[in-house]
């Protein structure tokens, strides 16, 4: 397990690093620059075996045969797996907790739906040996016509998904009536998490307990798959996840290749680690959906808008279900009295989609927030000025309050920032030699995902405090803003507090998706601190052989590891002499931010499904992250290439509970939207539907040379509504809006208005 | 398992003798090989390291020109001060050439010999078909996805882009490379792909690269390298011009010139056409443009890669009129 000595960070961290709200850097910063931190897959293990996959090289039809001899006698194979020997798994249920069909799950396919399915699996003893013999199973196949992808003609319609239907006023006729309309269609295509370490696992055995170290957004999650496809009871999965590098989404479930090495290791009676090639994370799981969206709006001259009419498609696999909501941000940024969303899907031959940072709002954005730009040009106003003049004032589709809505706020730090007002308003107005150069502007939101987390809090023997949670860290943060604080609730110093996270015997977290880790857990490491420190207190008060029994207070206050009495005329003590005077070597308190009356399988459902996820707008209020993006782009008018030169972007996540990180997560997801605007796109060949540039090389993502300064402005107000200690999200905001703040930039560098991400320069040449 | 031996050889005769096996490559940087072994591609059965070699990783300058030791990692010939100063358009090949961490590692001889990007050719487990792996097997590229692909110099048998930046260079200053005793013209050492893309260089078995001379002149001492590519840094060309001027002691006459291209042809392409339209004429930009369409004459696209065809000529006229503001 992994034990932070805490670092202060650097000289701008300043007195108050360690509390709530302080900059306090990374407490596991030094671990992974240095090496020294233990990825899952890293394990050393006595007797490990190694797994590696084989992939479908077909997108539709059947696996006709599976020729394994030359397989079996290679050197250093201890099996080969197919769908013919592989053990039989139950269904497990999905992220819902839907009760899963009964019938037998195989995570290697017979019947094929897209091309990179794990069809098979050699387990050596050495890596090597495994390649070179996955490399020997013949596979033959009947095929059958795929579909490609949304553009193909035997695609159709697809299915309506009622339950994206948002609809209020009457949307067609006041479009029709409006004397201002406009009308187009935005695309964004397949797009792949890439995170920096790959999908992997070790599974080991012992009897019918199973371990998994495997990079896990969802330990909990994950254990409970485990343990229903290998029907044994949740408690005998225990997930190791003491560091992720990298998951924007992908993280979170257990996958097929994760039940083929869970498979592997118990046929074989030994440890198995299996870890997806670079090429493998491209059909292995999804990425971000393709999505098509057509926006309409139609304004008065003024540019007020009367009705937005919206329809959206993403593509599905051919036996899987995912829905990228794409009316979520269409339906709240603006004020409108007439609306219309509706959503179909369309099962194409490729992996199921899955979640990538800000599923939904991301695309969602790239139409409605696109398509402003459209109207403000058409009507002839400034592109900032018009969605002034089109605020939320509540959340129209709800018709709710905002919790807190510091949007006018944002636009109005990031403008000043950004010297928006110093805009020349005509397409290709401004330039520099080849150079041309636009300023555009785009919002984005993230709802406030809620839900409930348990911690426990120690308080040992030496005055030191202890934190464990089955959450985890995926560079976010969560060591130290849970340090921070359990320090400022017991009244310690953040030095003195080892923050333990990423294993499942741990107190229960849900997943870190959705922007939500950070507001569930704080919550609950401030209750159990808080009740941890009661404790302490009512021992100091109540024990005859505490030295503050005779003082007869009511409360002491705890500062820098000291306990003193609140009016400082009684004794000063260490922690560690307080504990050591009453006789304790610690003191131990479980928080959980449940309601009161949950029963366990309440819990239960909180920490393995989404189920139990507080809706955004439950009661009262409609609660969201907000931000507004201002970028520079220039663009070379004979080359067509596109380059971010300046952004400022002013976002309302709420309270911060550290700003170095939320502004470090701000830039992160700032510079996946760069990329996705300009760089990234999962291409298919479209006879064989692969995708064929399914590598680092050929899949593009910004590199340092992509990216400019980036400023970043918190204009938040605590939002006690969204969280206990009133931070709404982080982490998925930044990169709503990004794509069309770049694409509304390049058309006012260039005149020429880019619907289809991402923005490469065979279109703007 | 797939067993290879590693053979790490320390005279250039023993690497020579090694190379002329059946089944034998040279190891250098190992940033090609290994990638290509990794994909499938490259499965050798002797590894001849050829990194130990002493004496081949020198630079040297004189009146004539520079002599680089085949072992020259890129990064160091990049930052040469003589190379910078004599032969600007070779250092800026090779520092917008690959990452950083890329170009301290590979050598200038392993960059020359790079094979082709064609996603087609670096996964034979998908797609068996490809003339350059398998002579005769067929070209998957050819109705696929051909947005990188070459639009000059393909054949009907290949289309796959040479993706090199340096030689793109040296093929524009006449650059000969030194094969042992032996000594080629770099653009006779490139072959064009015909009915035969598997053979790719004028090079037999056992034979190696060992230096590479490249003449100065005053076109090479003003020159420079133009690549253009979506991503900032660590992409191949969209399209690439080494451009080299000499001009008249009017500074406005033009009295020498080289072009070359990268990114759009299946060889390093030199664009004789483009040099010998503005020989002895005045640097004029309408003169530039019209000279340098003239680049991608007889252009095959294959609709995906069309923008290449439109973006090179660019690409020219921008490094030829760039070149002429310091005259
Ligand atoms: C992700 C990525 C991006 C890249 N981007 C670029 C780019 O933008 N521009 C660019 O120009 N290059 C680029 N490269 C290619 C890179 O420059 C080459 O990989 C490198 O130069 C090869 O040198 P090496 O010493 O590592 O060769 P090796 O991998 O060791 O060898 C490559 C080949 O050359 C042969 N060989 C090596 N030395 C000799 C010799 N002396 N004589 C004869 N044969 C020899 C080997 O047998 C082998 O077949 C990129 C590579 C990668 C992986
Ligand atoms: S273009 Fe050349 S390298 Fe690519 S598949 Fe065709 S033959 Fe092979």
């Amino acid at each position: 397990m992994t034990v932070h000595n805490i670092r202060h960070g650097d000289a701008s961290d300043g007195a108050f690093a360690e509390a709530v709200g302080g900059r306090l850097s990374r407490v596991d910063g030094r671990a992974k620059i240095t090496g020294a931190a233990k990825y899952a897959v890293e394990q050393q293990l006595e007797g490990l075996a190694y797994a590696v996959l084989v992939e479908s090289t077909i997108a539709s039809g059947k696996v006709r045969a599976i020729d394994t001899t030359a397989a079996q006698a290679a050197p250093g194979v201890l099996q080969v797996l197919t769908p013919d020997t592989i053990i039989s798994l139950k269904t497990a249920a999905d992220w819902f907790g839907t009760p899963p069909p009964d019938k037998p799950y195989c995570p290697l396919a017979r019947d094929i739906t897209f091309s990179g399915q794990h069809v098979a699996a050699v387990v050596a003893e050495t890596f090597e040996q495994a390649v070179a013999a996955a490399a020997l199973v013949k596979v033959s196949y009947d095929e059958t016509p795929s579909i490609v992808d949304l553009s193909d003609a035997k695609a159709g319609d697809g299915i309506p998904i009622d339950a994206m239907t948002k609809e209020w006023g009457d949307a067609q006729g006041a479009f029709a009536s409006a004397p201002v309309r406009i009308c187009a269609a935005y695309n964004t295509p397949r797009e792949y998490q890439a995170p920096m370490e790959p999908h992997g696992l070790i599974a080991r055995w012992d009897g019918d307990r199973l371990t998994v170290w495997e990079p896990s957004q969802w330990l909990d999650g994950m254990a409970r798959t485990y343990a229903e496809w290998f029907g044994v009871p949740f408690e005998n999965v225990r997930l190791v996840s003491p560091y992720i590098g990298g998951g924007f989404g992908s993280k979170a479930l257990a996958l097929s290749h994760g039940a083929v090495a869970a498979c592997a290791a118990k046929m074989l009676g030994r440890p198995v680690r299996l870890v997806m090639t670079r090429p493998q994370t491209f059909t292995g799981y999804g990425g971000r959906a393709a999505t098509r969206q057509t926006v309409t709006i139609g304004a008065d001259a003024q540019g007020k808008i009367q009705s937005i009419v919206h329809r959206g498609v993403n593509e599905t696999s051919i036996d899987g279900m995912w829905v990228e909501p794409l009316g979520s941000v269409t339906s709240i940024m603006y004020a409108t009295p007439n609306f219309s969303s509706r959503q179909n899907v369309v099962r194409v031959n490729s992996v199921v989609p899955g979640a990538m940072r800000a599923p939904g709002e991301n695309p969602s954005a790239f139409g409605i927030e696109s398509a402003i730009d459209e109207l403000a040009y058409e009507v002839g106003i400034d592109p900032l000025e018009i969605r002034l003049r089109n605020y939320a004032e509540q959340d129209p589709h709800a018709k709710k309050a905002w919790s807190t809505r510091q949007l006018r706020e944002a636009f109005a730090a990031g403008a000043e920032r950004f010297g928006w007002s110093r805009r020349s308003p005509e397409p290709r107005s401004m330039r520099d030699g080849n150079q041309l150069i636009g300023w555009g502007v785009a919002a984005g939101t993230y709802p406030v995902r809620r839900a409930y987390g348990e911690a426990i809090v120690r308080i040992l023997a030496d005055g030191s405090v202890e934190v464990e949670s089955s959450s985890i860290d995926m560079g976010q943060g969560t060591y130290t803003i849970l340090a921070q604080t359990a320090a400022e609730t017991v009244g310690v110093r953040a030095d003195d507090v080892v923050v333990k996270l990423g294993d499942s015997r741990f107190p229960r977290a849900g997943v870190t998706g959705g922007s939500r880790l950070a507001g569930v857990m704080t919550g609950a490491v401030y209750k159990a601190a808080t009740s941890a420190l009661d404790q302490l207190i009512g021992l100091a008060i109540s024990d005859p052989r505490s030295p503050f029994h005779a003082l007869q207070a009511n409360t002491l206050v705890a500062a820098n590891g000291r306990m003193s009495s609140p009016r400082g005329d009684g004794p000063d003590l260490s922690i560690a002499e307080l504990l050591k005077s009453v006789g304790r070597d610690h003191i131990e308190a479980t928080g959980d931010t449940m309601p009161a009356n949950s029963t366990p399988e309440d819990r239960y459902k909180n920490y393995t499904t989404i189920a139990m996820a507080l809706p955004h707008t439950e009661g009262d209020y409609s609660r969201h992250s907000w931000c507004a993006h201002f970028i520079e782009v220039r663009v070379d008018e004979d080359f067509g290439t596109v380059r971010v030169s300046r952004v400022v972007s002013a976002l309302d996540s709420g309270r911060l509970y550290n700003p170095k990180l939320a502004e470090s997560q701000w830039k992160g997801g700032i510079i996946m939207g760069i990329g996705q605007a300009l760089l990234e796109e999962g291409i298919v060949d479209r006879r064989h539907g692969r995708i064929v540039n399914n590598n680092l090389a050929d899949y593009l993502v910004p590199t340092n040379a992509d990216i400019p300064d980036i400023e970043v402005i918190s204009v938040g107000i605590p939002d006690l509504h969204s969280s206990v200690l009133g931070g709404k999200g982080v982490g998925e905001l930044a990169i709503v809006g990004v794509a069309p703040a770049i694409a509304n930039a390049v058309f006012h560098a260039t005149g020429k208005r880019i619907r289809d991400l991402p923005i490469t320069l065979e279109k703007l040449i | 398992m797939r067993d290879f031996s590693y053979l790490r050889a320390n005279s250039l005769d023993a690497a020579r003798e090694a190379a002329a096996l059946p089944g034998a490559m040279l190891l250098a940087g190992g940033t090609t090989l290994i990638d290509l072994a990794k994909c499938g591609v490259a499965e050798p059965e002797t590894l001849v390291d050829i990194t130990h070699l002493k004496g081949l990783d020198s630079i040297e300058m004189s009146e004539r020109g520079a002599t680089i030791g085949a072992l020259a990692r890129m990064g160091h010939v990049a930052d040469h001060a003589g190379i910078r100063s004599r032969f600007p358009a070779v250092s800026e090949a090779l520092w917008q050439a690959a990452s950083a961490q890329i170009r301290n590692m590979a050598t200038i001889g392993g960059n020359l010999m790079q094979r082709t990007r064609c996603p087609y050719f670096r996964d034979p487990a998908n797609f068996p078909a490809c003339n350059k792996r398998q002579p005769g097997s067929g070209c998957s590229a050819i109705g696929g996805v051909t947005r990188g692909h070459a639009v000059l110099g393909t054949s009907d048998a290949c289309i796959a882009m040479y993706p090199g930046d340096l030689a793109v260079a040296l093929v524009a200053f006449d650059a000969i490379l030194h094969l042992g005793e032996r000594q080629i013209p770099v653009d006779d050492f490139f072959l064009l792909p015909g009915t035969t893309p598997d053979r790719e260089h004028a090079i037999a078995p056992g034979e190696m690269i060992t230096a590479i001379e490249i003449p100065g002149s005053a076109s090479a001492r003003r020159s420079t390298y133009l690549k253009i590519r979506d991503r900032q840094s660590y992409e191949f060309a969209a399209a690439s011009a080494a451009v080299g001027i000499e001009f008249e002691p009017d500074h406005r006459t033009i009295r020498d010139l080289r072009v070359a291209l990268g990114g759009v042809a299946t060889k390093p392409w030199r664009a004789r056409a483009v040099e010998d339209a503005l020989k002895g004429k005045v640097l004029e930009p309408d003169a530039v443009s019209a000279a340098s369409l003239l680049a991608v004459e007889g252009a095959v696209d294959q609709g995906a890669n069309h923008y290449k065809i439109e973006l090179a000529p660019r690409v020219v006229a921008r490094a030829i009129l760039k070149l002429g503001e310091t005259a």
